[in-house]
């Protein structure tokens, strides 16, 4: 099994960088999004250093869930999915596999370009550190949720807006724990509590995503 | 007794049933209301501190106790399909879906003009009403769901994997909502917690969330119907019936 | 009885607004609810 895991992930991740050029929009979509905020609503440093956290990760939520439509579509499209399907694999190996790549492909590098972006908004050393944990415990949720929102999504009109609507209401605790962690910081106060609730809900979120994704793929391709 | 209902599991034996109950939960819809409304103006005092605004809550709290209620049914019954392949069951949480984000939708309505002469703006960011929102959206994603997939068979079984989805995470969302709101506003300014509950308000707020609950039985069952004909139009029973009427 | 006159009860101590904003929009909802539903229902025994 984990030999299936660890061959989906490269092939995922060979598929990706084959087009790198749908990698590199995501990160820069993150970029770009992150410094719209500050032209939205001022330069005042205080102001921008109380909104970093906030805007970081929505600009997160949102490049992963521009990314999602394409976990299964491609391989929807040219019937790979269905193989996979119907091979002597686990379903729920192609989904956590599929989940792990899109991280490492998404996830990973925002939550490395997170703390430049924090230098842009004048956060401390400290809450940066913060900003850069919460990423990467956070990050793999957006994969794992997101992951079943693109399967129950998959090959529906307006699928990308879609997805957004039905899973960024589910982001709402990643949201709340992982910049309420950075502002806790912010403020003097130790974000472990934050840090911990997040990774608890990391845990949660690995058992119902894949659940979700693996019936939603069974529901999708019957 | 219990071989008999389960003969209502099937669309044809049911949708005679739901249209002979639909008057009696209407009838009971009206009369709880107007008890209730009865006691929201008539006999609940005024309150010390917000005076007469305070009766926002008999419209209120009842549409947010049924906004949650409503979705846990729902996605119960969402999920009865799902485990049982019952097709009915898939079309009662279709019909109960739009009541449910109707009634989500009232009690942000009413929570924002409650909270304008109460605590001076238009939006209060607590725990409870942003919850309400997010439960909104979820009602939103379910039926946009439903809506986006052509084949009804397709469409119930992504619904309740959604439903499931969202009804376990409805008390993790609530969760953080509830600690993001302590952590930004200290003492927490609650819309719930300000008149304190006098024995006569709370009844009110009990008869007019029967009220809302049979409602919720009439409209339901009403919609539940029209899925019914929908989605059985082939079926030799609706032919005859449409061929009748 | 709470309430002096009928002027008193759509005042609402000066709530009004409030209040009938309240009840009136969900009687509103409720109504549009009913008629959407009759209409529905009209459509689909057609």
């Amino acid at each position: 099994m984990l030999q299936a895991f660890s061959l989906i992930v490269r092939r995922e991740l060979r598929l990706a960088l084959r087009r790198k050029g749908d990698v590199l929009n995501v990160l820069v979509f993150f970029v770009v999004v992150a410094s719209l905020f500050p032209l939205g609503v001022g330069p005042e440093p205080n102001q921008l250093r109380a909104m970093a956290a906030g805007v970081v990760w929505i600009a997160a939520l949102l490049a992963a869930v521009l990314s999602l439509p394409r976990l299964f579509a491609t391989d929807y499209a040219d019937g790979t999915l269905e193989q996979m399907l119907v091979s002597p694999q686990p379903l729920i190996v192609v989904v956590l596999a599929k989940a792990a790549a899109h991280w490492l492909l998404t996830g990973l590098p925002l939550a490395l370009a997170a703390p430049l972006i924090g230098l842009q908004y004048d956060l401390p050393a400290g809450a940066l550190g913060v900003l850069l944990a919460s990423l990467l415990i956070g990050t793999p949720v957006l994969s794992l949720l997101g992951a079943a929102g693109a399967a129950l999504t998959l090959g529906v009109r307006g699928g990308g807006a879609l997805l957004g609507l039905l899973v960024l209401p589910l982001f709402v605790p990643v949201l709340v724990f992982g910049a309420g962690a950075v502002t806790a910081t912010l403020i003097g106060i130790n974000p472990s509590a934050h840090l911990s609730l997040l990774g608890a809900f990391l845990a949660v979120s690995s058992l119902i995503g894949p659940w979700a994704a693996c019936a939603a793929l069974r529901v999708a391709l019957d | 007794m219990a071989f008999d209902l389960f003969r209502f599991a099937a669309p044809q034996a049911f949708f005679p049933l739901a249209g002979k109950l639909i008057p009696w939960f209407s009838i009971l819809a009206g009369m709880l209301a107007l008890a209730g409304l009865y006691i929201a103006f008539f006999v609940a005092p005024t309150d010390h501190q917000q005076g007469e605004a305070y009766r926002i809550i008999f419209i209120h709290v009842p549409a947010a106790w049924m906004s949650m209620f409503l979705y846990v049914v729902m996605a119960g019954w969402a999920g009865v399909g799902l485990a049982l392949n019952t097709r009915l069951s898939g079309m009662m949480a279709s019909a109960i879906a739009p009541t449910g984000a109707l009634f989500t939708f009232v009690a942000l309505w009413s929570g924002a003009l409650w909270g304008k002469p109460t605590w001076g703006t238009w939006w209060v960011w607590d725990a409870r009403l942003t919850s309400e929102l997010v439960l909104l959206f979820l009602y939103l994603g379910f039926i946009a769901l439903k809506g986006a997939i052509p084949d009804p068979v397709r469409a119930d079984r992504a619904g309740a994997i959604l439903a499931l989805v969202g009804v376990v995470n409805v008390p993790i969302i609530y969760f953080s909502v509830q600690w993001w709101n302590t952590l930004h506003q200290g003492a927490s300014v609650s819309l719930m917690r300000a008149p304190s509950m006098a024995a006569t308000m709370l009844f009110g707020m009990l008869l007019m969330a029967l009220a809302a609950w049979m409602y919720s039985f009439a409209t339901a069952f009403a919609r539940l119907r029209a899925i019914i004909l929908e989605r059985e139009r082939d079926a030799e029973w609706v032919r005859l019936q449409r061929a009748a009427a | 009885m709470n309430w002096g006159s009928l002027d008193a009860f759509l005042a609402m101590g000066g709530y009004g607004t409030y209040v009938w904003g309240s009840y009136g929009v969900t009687i509103l909802c409720i109504i549009l609810e009913i008629l959407s539903l009759k209409t529905s229902k009209g459509r689909s025994t057609a």
